[in-house]
């Protein structure tokens, strides 16, 4: 076991060195860079005064930013710097990577969590009883509706949430996390508001990932009842209700728990579609704005964070798998 | 032989497997699929959406990249007037009057002096009506002088004086007059010393005057500017003629006002219009466009009675109501006209059944090549995915070992790299090269492709690891069938069943990633469209709450084409495999 632990590390640590290094040599090929742009930026706000030209700024700005290394080294120092625990100042935001990173993280979890209860609350039950009348009417309906789930494009589903809840109904805003008024209200009114401005884009998540959940959870619940030992409880003469929640059900919760153990990390890296189109300022939407203005620190830190949790929740599925089913064996 | 062949049903006992009807795996799987309600729903949606996109654009009768104009009225500017102020000036043919004269004569004519020098030649001008002048160049004949009732005319040296003129003279002095005429040639008077006065015969070089004439037709644009005729038209109309003759021809004068008249000749069905005079220029607003006589004629006659709105028929015979606005001494002269406007965001009508989007194409029609463009993405992705990743999974799954585990590190690392960022990256990239649409819709299939085989390379992997340990292997492996063989005529299709599913599957949800590519303003640009850029439009506020018919259709094709494809991904599962249920 401990062996496999170590084994599955040590080969994380080559892919995510690898993957940030392929995200590093990507951005730096960006052909409008960050830095480009400054200079322009600033070559024309000086031209007027007969400052320095496109050019000299260029030059400048790619010395400051330590842009005339080749890609190798630069590289190499920003793993070393990493190494140090320092991600570097982001450029877009002008302030340390970790401290944006950390005012923005928390926007992108609270709005996961909930995701995540609301998910479990409608999917479990949803596909539990699907799975009991298999090929009933309430069966196909609620395969329809997970199909349906799975078949909506993101921004679809959100500019229609937007357009009948803040454009027809008007209950909502269309954008943002707080409201027009935020700074008269007291604490508890800017909870509240901040809570009314996450509404849709839980709504939009929560719909997007609840066609997934239920079909597993059915999926697994049907191969749990057609197995012998619920036949057993069956013929053992217990209630109905005993063999769906004590035996099926407890069974049904080895896959569904390694399922959502892959999920856990993921609460983390946000969702950079969802949260760009309400402009929730969590760390997709930042970390959008940031690749979009080719921030370099920032993508650079995002990616590799993005890579973590990924391996994380790999290893994670792997070793709940062996916690919550005694049978499996690692190797 | 035939006997066995006659009792062949009667002779079988019950359980006799021959008895039982086989079908082919095949039949076996279609069977079960067609059984499928949702799969059958799903073929549905998917032969219906790709009847609208491929036969759809052939059907429809219009371009996918057709800008509709509509006609509509907008209060537009049509015309300018100004009141003239400034002396306009005819010189009689040969004589010529340069600008500095001209600048002499505006102060002459100020002062009320009856001549004035410029440029060595002494001109006389005399005043015909307030802003008309007859410019003549004075020439010294003599003097005249008057003691008490003797007038005495003497001649310049080398001058002689006839008789008429030196009556003409005389009797002007004594009638006090400064000027005379005789013969048509003006003489003037001017005072000098001890009642005498200087006699000078002019001759009319030019006349200044304030009002324009303006021709009713080109025949008579030389006539205009002929100088007897404005003299005489303009003599008449100031003193109020009706009627003027000039080489034979009798004019008529229909004065309107002091600064304005219009110039006729001939009678009743004879009638002719030959200019209108007016102090009133009018031009139109665009130098491209020409503005009838009686359209000036009506703009002039309107200022001059004061009216602030007239009505104009038209070349088509169509009623225009013009509106008169003056600002200073400008008259600004407008209409509601009909322009040519690109018609953008129209509603749904018989014309187009969807509406127009924001570049006034027909949206209909842009969803029918728009889902070519997004099916065919679909497809050619899948394509790519499945090449790369039965090649790589397969090589993986057949060697293992080193190989398997280098490679599936490899797909390992693939699956890692955050496709957002890598897409955003590679759009930017794309649009920094400024590719052009149709290459770029290629390059875009490329990239998703070698970011998206690593889940068909799992697969195929997975799955020849434990074909490989059976029998018909071994077997191949005994008749020396070599490598690549062995690997793709025998075990990749004992994988297809699983492929085939896989890839349906997928086809959905690529064509959900290239439409919120081309939403992000990543994908497919203009003026390409796929269903993704269509919706991108509601992006914009004022489209997504006033122009439903834009975005929520393209929309709903997207859902129905991506559960089309989930269904029958479905329904193949379930049929290859009944006991996988998934």
């Amino acid at each position: 076991m401990w062996k496999f632990i170590v084994r599955r590390i040590s080969l994380a640590i080559v892919i995510i060195l690898c993957g940030s290094f392929i995200i590093y040599g990507v951005m730096r090929c960006m052909p409008t860079s960050f830095v480009e742009g400054l200079a322009r930026q600033r070559a024309a706000a000086s031209a007027t005064t007969g400052g320095a030209s496109y050019e000299e700024w260029l030059e400048k700005l790619n010395e400051a930013y330590h842009m005339n290394d080749d890609v190798l080294t630069g590289f190499a120092n920003w793993l070393g710097n990493v190494l140090k625990g320092d991600f570097g100042e982001s450029w877009k935001y002008g302030m340390p990577v970790t401290e944006k990173f950390n005012d923005v993280i928390w926007y992108s979890v609270v709005l996961n969590v909930v995701t995540l209860i609301l998910q479990v609350a409608i999917c479990i039950p949803l596909g539990i009883q699907a799975a009991r009348h298999q090929y009933s009417g309430f069966d196909y309906g609620i395969t329809v509706f997970a199909m349906l789930c799975i078949s909506l494009p993101t921004f679809f589903l959100a500019t229609v949430l937007k357009y009948i809840f803040a454009v027809k109904l008007g209950w909502f805003d269309l954008y943002g996390i707080v409201g027009r008024y935020y700074e008269q209200l007291d604490n508890w009114g800017k909870a509240m508001d901040m809570l009314k401005h996450m509404v849709l884009p839980t709504l939009t998540l929560t719909m997007l990932n609840i066609g997934g959940l239920t079909r597993y959870t059915r999926t697994n619940m049907l191969e749990v009842l057609n197995a012998d030992y619920i036949r057993t409880a069956r013929a053992k003469g217990l209630s109905e209700k005993v063999v769906i929640n004590r035996h099926a059900f407890r069974n049904t919760l080895i896959p569904l728990v390694s399922y959502m153990s892959y999920l856990v990390p993921s609460l983390f890296s946000g969702s950079m579609i969802t949260e760009t189109l309400y402009q929730i300022p969590g760390i997709g939407y930042i970390a959008y704005d940031a690749m979009v203005a080719g921030d370099l620190p920032f993508t650079m830190f995002y990616s590799v964070f993005g890579l973590v949790l990924t391996q994380i929740s790999l290893m994670l599925a792997d070793i709940m798998y062996a916690v919550v089913d005694p049978r499996v064996r690692v190797n | 032989m035939s006997e066995t062949t006659n009792n062949n049903t009667q002779n079988l006992s019950l359980d006799d497997g021959r008895r039982v009807k086989v079908l082919s795996p095949g039949m076996m799987v279609f069977k079960r699929f067609i059984r499928n309600r949702l799969a059958i729903a799903g073929i549905c949606i998917l032969v219906f959406m790709f009847a609208f996109s491929f036969l759809g654009g052939i059907i429809s009768p219009y371009r996918q990249d057709q800008v509709f104009y509509k006609y509509d009225y907008a209060n537009k500017e049509y015309a300018g007037a100004v009141v003239n102020t400034e002396y306009r000036y005819l010189t009689r043919d040969g004589s010529e009057l340069p600008a500095t004269t001209r600048a002499k004569f505006t102060l002459a004519a100020k002062s009320d002096a009856p001549s004035f020098e410029a440029g060595g030649t002494t001109y006389s001008l005399v005043k015909v009506a307030d802003g008309f002048f007859r410019i003549g160049t004075s020439q010294e004949l003599g003097s005249v002088t008057a003691l008490g009732k003797i007038v005495d005319v003497k001649p310049a040296a080398g001058v002689t004086i006839a008789d008429d003129l030196k009556k003409a003279a005389i009797a002007a002095v004594t009638g006090g007059q400064s000027t005379f005429e005789l013969n048509g040639v003006t003489y003037t008077l001017t005072p000098g010393k001890a009642k005498s006065y200087t006699l000078a015969g002019a001759e009319d070089i030019a006349l200044a005057s304030m009002l324009a004439y303006d021709a009713y037709s080109t025949e008579f644009s030389d006539l205009i500017n002929n100088f007897d005729f404005r003299l005489l038209s303009e003599s008449a109309m100031h003193n109020g003629e009706t009627s003027f003759e000039l080489d034979g021809v009798t004019y008529h004068l229909d004065i309107e006002s002091e600064t304005t008249a219009t110039i006729s000749t001939g009678e009743g069905d004879a009638k002719t219009m030959v200019a209108n005079v007016s102090n009133v220029i009018v031009n139109p607003v665009n130098s491209d466009m020409f503005l009838p006589m009686d359209y000036k004629a009506a703009v002039t006659d309107a200022i001059a009675a004061h009216e602030s709105s007239f009505e104009y028929v038209n070349a088509d015979g169509e009623t225009e109501k013009h509106t008169i606005q003056i600002s200073v001494n400008n008259y600004v002269i407008s209409t509601n006209q009909k322009t040519m406007l690109i018609d953008m965001y129209a509603f749904p009508s018989k014309d187009h059944w969807l509406g127009t989007d924001d570049h006034g194409m027909d949206v209909l029609t842009r969803l029918m090549y728009g889902g070519r463009i997004s099916l065919m993405v679909g497809f050619i992705v899948v394509f790519l995915e499945l090449l790369i990743g039965i090649v790589i999974g397969g090589v993986s799954g057949y060697f293992g070992g080193w190989v398997d585990t280098l490679l599936m590190r490899f797909v390992d690392l693939f699956n890692s790299i955050p496709y957002y960022p890598m897409m955003i990256i590679a759009g930017a990239l794309m649009d920094a090269f400024e590719v052009n649409p149709y290459t770029r819709i290629f390059m875009l299939m490329g990239i998703m492709g070698i970011m998206g085989w690593t889940g068909i390379a799992r697969t195929v992997r997975g799955q020849i690891l434990s074909l490989r340990e059976q029998d018909f292997m071994v077997a191949t492996e005994a008749t020396g069938i070599r490598v690549s063989r062995r690997i793709f005529r025998h075990l990749v299709p004992n994988v297809m069943p699983l492929l085939i599913v896989q890839a349906t599957m997928s086809l959905g949800s690529i064509i959900l990633t290239e439409a919120t590519l081309s939403f992000l303003g990543l994908g497919i640009k203009y003026p390409l469209a796929s269903w993704g850029t269509i919706i991108n439009s509601a992006s914009n506020i004022y489209v997504m709450s006033n122009f439903w018919f834009i975005w929520i259709p393209a929309g709903i094709l997207i859902v129905l084409t991506v559960l089309g494809f989930n269904f029958v991904g479905d329904g193949l599962r379930d049929a290859f495999d009944p006991k996988m249920k998934r």
